[in-house]
């Protein structure tokens, strides 16, 4: 396959960046959308010039840290699929294929393809947990959890942490990704307790890092790899009110 | 070099519980003047920083990951052993133990692995009442499900994402930690090396990888929890980024490193399917609960469509072997037997390195829907990878490099033989012998992390006061520089070849020499070629870019380097264990092809000492010495 990559390029953090434009003949049907980048670099590495960095670790679509806008779409459009698990057979011979990195504020470009995500970190620190030190936990069955309300954690709970929701909103919103963590330990008793707290502290969190406003447009829904429900906003928005009556902080 | 293990007197059962009494505390006003720098945010490290915080001490976590959430753990799939008994279907500590030590091939430390089986009880308790959203059965209990090498069902799961749960679970304790100011976490951050100061680890270099900045952090003590080597084969199942440095830096500061190389061949991955490939796809060991693995009984039938293969002409070969065991034999005996049977010329797929994992049984007792509640998302993984159906035609799979049993020497503190130095989860040796078993890697990192090390490294620093030198000692200073020099020579060569292109050579090498069998021929060729490739890799490697900055290139190369270096101990460890054992199949020690051990010579711990440039590394021994099982031949007929 010849394909025609434009890459965006950007050599640090508050440089201004630009895309620049690469012949790419060397592309097989059966190699990932990644592994395609790495033959490039090996190229570009022996030209004496700079590769293209983008991050990737597992290449199997579980820990979330592959983050590519592939033609205008986080992860490239395909659904469920995250960057490392799309494949070449998705293209066609000839295509011009643009890729950028996750476009949004608070996640703000370290370079090329690559993005600074600790803000999720610390939207998770100021509330994303169980309060339970180790030690002192009760036998795992005496508190039964309805297998629904499991399942349903279990969705939440699927949430790589990737941040294509945000990169898809035209608010940099993060809802959807501060949702999927408040349902999952909202739907489970353990987490419970601390539900009120949790929403309120990470809800502020959110705001501060500065993402923005949600507005249901669902682009966020639409990209995500791990399809988690707009659902979730709502049981989130839900709490919040609840929260915020209770008075609790 | 004196390897004590430090095992406690008393009987096997016992061992731990009166241990944990006699050791030292640390009292509670004193805990923060200890500060204690963990390598690794994975299961291991990440439950270990949480749970040292929670007790008080000053923790420093380091990751080369831009966030700890996205360790390697993450991409355990299929479960997390415990011998909870909730199924009352026999299981027990006891026989817990007993499988495991029998799953390791009676190389494994009896006092390590009894433990390991007492405390997996109190680790799902834990990661329950974290929140950690297990399977669940109608009536609210935890669910269960069994894994290879057991006939119970003791295995806990959150569907196939039971890493990235157990992970969450764990990262969020360690981010309330965080939180509360009580860890400081340092992500995109490797450490380059391990600095001692009067015999002792008091800190590590790190390199920054977004500004390129090398720096020390000095602390009372230091954990690494930094994973497995299986990357040394270039293509494995391991994240892209897992890698040797940290350890291997620790071996050539003194640290012994135990059974370099025991690998474990894990049977269900996605075959390879071209050169250009990054890495290899594990199908979760799981399947083969409802899947039946099999080939054509004859060569001539391979290249033919499964479903034109009529059912009498199939071997189902795990079925037939291992009747009592079947699809469900251990990984290193399934493993051995798919490359038998390929070998023999009758594998599937291009190449013919593959066989077929099959539902279609399955699907017709329990119907599709089923079969996608407890699979779905494997089957999906499949399809994207090979754009094949698995509920239309079988899967192909092939054994694939897994997980690495060696690691640092540890003694029962889980405290290295320089003193200061605990090395916890996969980056251990100590607990999986020479094969690990399914869903026990979990198991032993979390078990390390939440319930042993709390109470060792207390003892360690209950019994030495603190005392922290500061980044200025000229220690620190000469272990900067050497970090800083070796990162220069990468970049000063002549550029000829890519640090991917001489990762592959290597790994090729070490999977055709060093791989699913070994032989004395093939490992001496090995060691032959591996210093000449180490040099044409010093002298040709292009590594472009500066030292300072984010430099991926350089972070590639440098890895490579300590694979390269590491790929000769492995292979001489491999050259040196003359027998078979677990993951070890030495091809001229076997009876009816399968392993045979030699318990009378081979009946310890290989464990190597660096003995400085261009020396060859001294072989120590740690025997093992078995209270109270008996060594049998491991049998899964
Ligand atoms: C695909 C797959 C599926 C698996 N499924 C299962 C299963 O179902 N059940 C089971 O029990 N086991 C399973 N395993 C094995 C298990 O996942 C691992 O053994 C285990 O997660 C290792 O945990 P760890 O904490 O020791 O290391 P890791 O999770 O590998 O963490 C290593 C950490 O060290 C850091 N690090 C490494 N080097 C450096 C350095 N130089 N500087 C700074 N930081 C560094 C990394 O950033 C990372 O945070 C599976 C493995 C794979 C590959
Ligand atoms: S909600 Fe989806 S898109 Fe957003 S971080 Fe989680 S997995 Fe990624
Ligand atoms: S690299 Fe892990 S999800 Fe893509």
């Amino acid at each position: 396959m010849h394909l025609t990559l434009k890459i965006w390029r950007q050599k640090e953090p508050g440089d201004t960046g630009a895309f620049e434009t690469y012949s790419h003949p060397g592309a097989h049907p059966d190699m990932s959308f990644l592994e395609m980048l790495d033959v490039l670099n090996e190229r570009l590495i022996l030209e004496g010039k700079e590769p293209v960095a983008f991050d990737s670790d597992c290449r199997e679509g579980i820990c979330g840290t592959c983050s590519l806008v592939i033609n205008g779409v986080p992860h490239g459009g395909q659904k469920g699929t995250t960057a490392c698990q799309l494949h070449l057979r998705k293209f066609k011979d000839g295509d011009t294929i643009t890729i950028e990195p996750w476009r949004a504020r608070p996640f703000p470009v370290t370079k090329d393809l690559c993005v600074d995500r600790t803000a999720f970190d610390r939207i998770v620190q100021s509330g994303g947990f169980v309060s339970v030190s180790t030690g002192g936990a009760p036998d795992a069955n005496c508190l039964p959890v309805p297998k629904e309300d499991a399942d349903l954690a279990m969705d939440a709970a699927q949430c790589i942490g990737c941040g294509a929701c945000v990169a898809a909103c035209k608010n940099a919103s993060a809802m959807l990704f501060v949702s999927a963590k408040i349902s999952h330990l909202g739907l489970l008793p353990q987490g419970k307790v601390e539900r009120d707290r949790r929403v309120l502290n990470m809800v502020k969190t959110m705001d501060a890092e500065g993402f923005g406003a949600c507005t249901v447009t669902g682009s966020c829904e639409a990209v995500c790899p791990k399809e988690i429900p707009l659902t979730f906003i709502a049981r989130m928005n839900r709490d919040y009110g609840l929260a915020l009556i209770k008075g609790r902080s | 070099m004196k390897l004590d293990s430090k095992i406690p007197s008393g009987p096997l059962a016992q061992k731990w519980e009166r241990h944990k009494f006699e050791m030292k505390l640390v009292n509670p006003a004193n805990k923060r003047r200890f500060d204690v720098l963990v390598v690794g945010s994975g299961l291991a490290g990440a439950s270990a920083a949480a749970t040292l915080a929670e007790l008080g001490y000053q923790v420093a976590c380091f990751c080369f990951q831009d966030s700890p959430r996205r360790a390697h753990s993450i991409a355990a799939q299929g479960g997390i052993n415990a011998a909870k008994n909730y199924r009352n279907d026999g299981d027990s500590v006891h026989r817990l133990f007993y499988d495991t030590i029998k799953g390791g091939d009676f190389r494994a430390r009896e006092a390590n692995v009894y433990r390991l089986a007492q405390v997996s009880v109190q680790i799902i308790d834990q990661c329950v009442a974290q929140g950690v959203p297990f399977a669940r059965e109608y009536g609210g209990l935890l669910d269960t499900r069994s894994f290879g090498g057991s006939q119970l069902q003791r295995t806990f799961y959150a569907r196939g994402q039971t890493g990235q749960q157990l992970l969450l679970g764990a990262y969020q304790a360690l981010s309330r930690q965080i939180g509360l100011g009580t860890v400081k976490m340092f992500p995109r951050t490797e450490m380059l090396e391990l600095v001692l100061v009067d015999g002792a680890a008091k800190g590590i270099v790190v390199r920054d990888l977004v500004n390129g900045e090398v720096r020390s952090y000095a602390g009372d003590a230091v954990v690494l929890a930094t994973g497995g080597y299986g990357n040394v084969f270039y293509l494995s199942t391991n994240a892209v980024g897992c890698n040797v440095t940290a350890t291997f830096r620790a071996y050539k500061k003194g640290a012994a490193f135990a059974n370099p190389s025991f690998t474990q061949i894990h049977p269900t991955c996605i075959p390879v399917s071209g050169d250009h490939q990054s890495k290899l796809t594990l199908m979760s060991e799981s399947l083969r609960n409802d899947g039946r693995v099999w080939v054509p009984r004859n060569k001539t039938e391979s290249s033919k469509p499964a479903s034109s293969v009529a059912d009498a002409d199939r071997d189902y070969f795990l079925e037939r072997k291992y009747p009592s065991f079947g699809n469900l034999a251990p990984r290193d005996i399934a493993s051995r037997a798919a490359k038998e049977v390929c070998d023999e010329g009758r594998g599937v797929g291009p190449g013919g390195l593959g066989v077929y994992l099959d539902f279609a049984d399955a699907i017709r007792r329990l119907g599709e829907n089923k079969i996608r509640e407890r699979y779905g998302n494997l089957f999906d993984m499949y399809e994207r990878i090979t754009g094949e159906n698995a509920y239309r035609q079988p899967m192909r799979i092939y054994p694939a490099v897994h997980y690495t049993m060696g690691g640092l020497w540890v003694d029962y503190h889980l405290m290295s033989n320089i003193p200061g130095l605990f090395v916890v989860g996969e980056a251990n040796f100590s607990d999986h012998g020479a094969n690990r078993l399914g869903a026990s890697a979990l198991m032993q990192g979390l078990a390390d992390g939440y319930f042993v090390l709390p109470y060792t490294l207390s003892h360690y620093f209950a019994s030495n006061k603190p005392n922290r030198p500061a980044t200025t000692h000229p220690e620190f200073k000469k272990a900067e520089e050497e970090a800083r020099a070796r990162l220069k020579r990468l970049l000063s060569s002549s550029g000829k070849r890519t640090p991917r292109s001489f990762h592959r050579e290597l790994g090729q090498l070490i999977w055709n020499h060093c791989g699913m069998a070994r032989s004395r021929e093939g490992l001496t060729a090995a060691l032959r070629r591996i210093p000449e490739l180490r040099e044409e890799f010093w002298k040709t490697v292009a590594v472009t870019g500066g030292v300072e900055g984010f430099n991926q290139t350089l972070e590639h190369a440098g890895r490579v380097a300590d694979f390269m270096e590491f790929a000769e101990l492995m292979c001489l460890d491999a050259l040196t264990r003359e027998e078979s054992c677990g993951g070890h199949f030495r091809v001229e020690h076997q009876e009816e092809g399968e392993c045979k051990r030699n318990d009378e010579q081979f009946a310890h711990v290989a464990a190597w000492e660096y003995a400085g440039p261009g020396q060859a590394p001294v072989r120590h021994a740690e025997p093992l010495v078995y209270e109270e099982i008996k060594m049998a031949s491991r049998s899964y007929k």
